[in-house]
């Protein structure tokens, strides 16, 4: 992540999507987000607020939950990037996705990706989560059709818990 | 209005001492940048004042937790996710661990970092109460060298603070003292995660001989600046609880806020839960004498 240059400008930046190496030539302070989206047309990552409170365009970035619209493009420089468009194995759902869509988690789709991602991480780091576990992983996500409960019953179910 | 990324620039030297000599050579002109959840906020709703944004994001000389047998010096670098998971901060500064829980959501607990919270210097910053009652000292650094100067006194108004304009925070060093205390702290909003506080209280301390001593409380939300209650730390010292020194202490609080009506609570809210939030550390102290 090296750049003293500090001329004004579009600069080149490799990192790796979805296992796949990428370089894109970018504005540097342009949004992980925009540079997900536009550039690369990767665009199951949303924008919800675009101030890191709903959790729409979560994204892992070496491993961690991150909000990709509060990302500058150079802060990627290196990275390894999941985005939603990674968590299906070739064409089949991950056990995540299949829950999700037996339990309902899933309604007009647009917090979807992000509480995807989301419990990806709190799958990677407690594989077995309580349901508060779930909760406080899943807090920086809002989704304004569910209730949540749905979600909840979602993730318990891609643990092999049930939430009763 | 939404920012044109082409108007900015960001550059990323990599190390502290490349990051110093920028911030010396050209004063002022400079934003630092690390996990960018305060800055990229107010980049993309335009109203960010600087053009020119430096990044000290993953510097490796403010990265990590040193612990000594007299301290633990975190680095500023450090995110709330780094604190969170840190054993020596959960047992022996749980004031800390638990403001880096409340702290957004997991997302902005991986990229927000203490110094970035510390110099973003808003009153409601979670973490600042507990630093102010940990009696955190700041090690700041510039290319004229290292200086060490006490948290408390540092933010000087809304947003003002002792910061050279080629100073970085390098650490904040909190002394291994408090494992006898209790520690008491509580964030009143909305909601824990991703909600701003309404009122956010830490407090430490200790009873001897059934009177108390060495009591720090401090405020967030509820002044310009983070707020240490001296008069009531003082009014209680070498006292034992009982009704009226919580009457006096919920005045004394009332005196020392200047709460305002903002989106997210009201003066008067804040003053009543502030004068509640006191006494209850108080009372939860004189319990602390039964059991210690």
């Amino acid at each position: 992540m090296t750049n003293t240059s500090g001329s004004r400008g579009k600069c080149e930046i490799a990192f790796t999507v979805n296992q796949k190496p990428e370089t894109v030539r970018v504005y540097p302070m342009e949004r992980l987000l925009d540079v997900l989206r536009q550039e690369l047309g990767l665009t199951g990552t949303k924008e919800g607020c675009g101030e890191g409170e709903c959790g729409s365009c979560s994204v892992l970035m070496n491993g961690r939950l991150v909000n990709s619209c509060l990302i500058p493009a150079l802060h990627a420089a290196g990275a390894n990037l999941t985005t939603i468009e990674g968590v299906a194995r070739d064409t089949q759902w991950s056990a995540l996705q299949a829950a999700f869509l037996e339990c309902g988690g899933a309604q007009c789709g647009i917090c979807t990706p992000g509480m995807i991602l989301a419990s990806c991480q709190v799958l990677a780091t407690k594989p077995k989560p309580t349901l508060d576990e779930i909760r406080e992983g899943l807090s920086g996500n809002l989704c304004r059709c569910t209730g949540y409960m749905q979600i909840f019953d979602a993730v318990m179910k891609a643990a092999g818990r049930s939430r009763a | 209005m939404r920012s044109n990324p082409a108007d900015f620039e960001l550059i990323a030297p990599g190390t502290l001492q490349g990051v110093m000599s920028i911030l010396a050579d050209q004063p002022r002109e400079w934003l630092p940048i690390a996990g960018g959840t305060d800055v990229m906020v107010q980049y993309t709703a335009g109203s960010l004042a600087s053009r020119k944004l430096i990044s000290i994001w993953n510097l490796p000389e403010l990265r990590g937790i040193e612990v000594s047998s007299e301290e633990i010096r975190v680095g500023a670098g450090c995110t709330y996710t780094e604190l969170r998971e840190h054993s020596v901060v959960a047992k022996e500064f749980p004031l800390l661990a638990r403001a880096a829980a409340w702290t957004g959501g997991i997302a902005n607990q991986n990229r927000g970092t203490l110094g970035g919270n510390i110099v973003n210097a808003s009153p409601a910053g979670d973490s600042l109460p507990a630093l102010l009652a940990y009696d955190a000292e700041l090690i700041l650094v510039s290319v004229r060298g290292e200086r060490r100067v006490p948290y408390v006194g540092f933010h000087t108004g809304y947003k003002k603070m002792k910061l050279e304009p080629d100073e970085l925070i390098r650490s904040i060093c909190l002394g291994r003292r408090f494992s006898r205390y209790l520690h008491y702290g509580r964030k009143v909003g909305a909601r824990e995660a991703q909600a701003i506080a309404k009122v956010c209280i830490a407090g430490v301390g200790r009873v001897h001989g059934g009177v108390m001593d060495d009591v720090r409380i401090a405020l967030g939300s509820v002044a310009p600046v983070p707020l240490r209650l001296v008069e009531v730390e003082r009014m209680v010292q070498g006292r034992s609880v009982d009704r009226e020194l919580l009457q006096l202490a919920r005045d004394a609080t009332g005196s020392a806020i200047q709460p305002v009506d903002d989106i997210r609570s009201t003066a008067k809210y804040r003053e009543a839960v502030s004068g509640n939030l006191v006494a209850e550390f108080l009372e939860q102290l004189r319990e602390h004498t039964v059991t210690s």
